[in-house]
């Protein structure tokens, strides 16, 4: 093992790089009391995160039980309306059961708005400092996962960002690490080039049939995941856009493919598929770039290598964002929302190799406590809609 | 620059300007319209329902032929996939 990260230990034996307190509100109608809980602290790792629905989805609740559960998780409030169809009690005891902190608030029992937002901060106010007390032990890149997407995409991404943290990708895995790439849907057209790195034939077939359902999936939606901005940035159809996209998985043998919630069981390189199974409904697999990052989230990444060529400023709750940013004319731009300029590749002014190997040490950077752009920002996006996904298939992950 | 020998688009590394004369692999191209970072030109007559490729790989099929030089989008591209949406002018 590399000590090389600083680490939270957790009872199922993961360590997390942060040590956040969640708030997460189980319905919308209990957003705005979360969010008044969460406010006085959101400068002292305390995230607001949630899901909308009041109608009951086993993919929401494994989600929530999830990202409770992170490792880099230390506690969480769970605060409800108190009539929605969320399974509150299954969640609580989850995150009881994992030896965290846990209180569970609802609304109508606690008295309304104003009694359960000072419940709500009494309870954090008194959490935090059990959670400062905790104190990181060193971790090695075997024991962390990390998960890429790009989002703004332009036609410099596939030059410069996204071959650059599959450089970083590579190295990652070299050292053990779990490696996640996700997006089948901007996978299209690249299914035969990635059959052929699969682990075996029929983990091949598997990735090809999970592309021809996300091809599936948006035909029937009606539009590619292609935003007019792409266009605008050079790239002519999803094709091209999924070639860039491609190139963030690197070199590595890809081991095997994984669904929203499930952890690689081992160290590797895994396809994330985040496009729903069996017909089509909710809408879009991913309405948004942070969709699929509290989708790599819940698999366990620690971390998001992030690459854009137009702009995204998001980051993200839970884990911290690395933003790599693909186009230097972007970066002259805005350089404040950038934590490596990848487009320094384009202008000759680096190499790939070069670029990749900076990825890499700013990842062990972060996961020693450094912050990146986005978290000093206070960047906390998060987003959780209704999905449904049946079990992996039987080749799905490496025996 | 091209980035396979195979490929029949070039990407631009810096603004090409109209009318630019450019050389790729020993072949002078004209620029037909000014193009920029990152967009491509097509390196060699593109026929019309002809692969667009780059990298080695087929991004699209040519909607309508493609001179040396002219510039390579989604006006004269389309998927094979799934159609582009772009916002109206």
């Amino acid at each position: 093992m590399t000590n090389t990260l600083q680490g939270y230990p957790r009872t199922d034996g993961r360590k997390g790089i942060r040590n956040v307190l969640v708030v997460a509100y189980l319905v919308e109608c209990a957003h705005h009391v979360a969010r008044e809980i969460a406010q006085p602290f959101r400068d002292r790792g305390v995230h607001l995160i949630g899901f909308p629905g009041c109608y009951p989805n086993a993919y929401a609740l494994a989600m929530l039980e999830k990202l409770c559960t992170h490792p880099n998780v230390g506690g969480a409030l769970l605060v409800s309306l108190g009539c929605e169809g969320f399974n509150k009690r299954q969640l609580a005891q989850t995150v009881a059961g994992s030896g965290r902190p846990v209180l569970a608030l609802g609304i109508q029992d606690t008295g309304g708005t104003r009694k359960t937002i000072a419940a709500g901060r009494d309870w954090v106010a008194a959490t935090l400092p059990l959670l400062a007390a905790q104190a990181p032990v060193p971790m090695g890149i075997d024991e962390l996962t990390v998960g890429t997407i790009c989002g703004g995409s332009d036609a410099t991404s596939g030059l410069t960002a996204n071959p650059a943290m599959g450089v970083a990708f590579d190295l990652l895995i070299k050292d053990g690490a779990k490696a996640i790439f996700e997006e089948t849907g901007e996978l299209i057209g690249m299914e035969h080039l990635m059959a052929a790195r699969a682990a075996t034939p029929e983990l091949g077939a598997a990735l090809k049939a999970s592309v021809a359902k996300a091809a599936r999936y948006y035909a029937t939606l009606g539009y590619a995941s292609f935003a007019p901005g792409n266009a605008d940035g050079g790239l002519t159809t999803i094709e091209e856009k999924s070639l860039g996209a491609y190139a963030k998985s690197g070199q590595s043998v890809i081991d095997g493919i994984i669904k929203p919630g499930i952890e690689p069981p081992r160290e590797g390189l895994y396809l994330l598929d985040v496009v729903p199974d069996g017909e089509v409904r909710f809408g879009f697999p991913n309405i948004n770039d942070n969709a699929e990052i509290a989708e790599l989230i819940a698999c366990g990444s620690h971390v998001i290598l992030f690459s854009t060529g137009r702009g995204s400023v998001v980051g993200s709750a839970i884990a911290p964002v690395i933003k790599v940013c693909a186009n230097p004319g972007t970066w002259l731009r805005m350089e404040d929302d950038m934590d490596v300029d990848a487009g320094r590749i384009l202008e000759g002014r680096a190499t790939l190799p070069e670029v990749g190997r900076e990825i890499f040490e700013l990842v062990r950077r972060v996961g020693s406590g450094a912050t990146t752009k986005s978290e000093a920002l206070g960047h906390q996006e998060f987003i959780l809609t209704y999905k449904s996904f049946e079990p992996l298939g039987p080749a799905c992950l490496p025996v | 620059m091209r980035l396979a020998p195979q490929d029949n688009v070039a990407v631009a590394l810096r603004p090409l300007a109209a009318g630019e004369v450019v050389t790729l692999g020993g072949t002078q191209l004209r620029v037909a319209r000014a193009i920029a970072v990152g967009h491509k030109l097509a390196a060699q007559p593109i026929a019309a329902g002809e692969k667009i490729i780059k990298y080695n790989c087929p991004i699209g099929s040519a909607s309508a032929p493609i001179a040396p030089g002219d510039y390579v989008h989604t006006h004269n591209v389309a998927s094979d996939y799934l159609a582009t949406y772009t916002l109206p002018e």
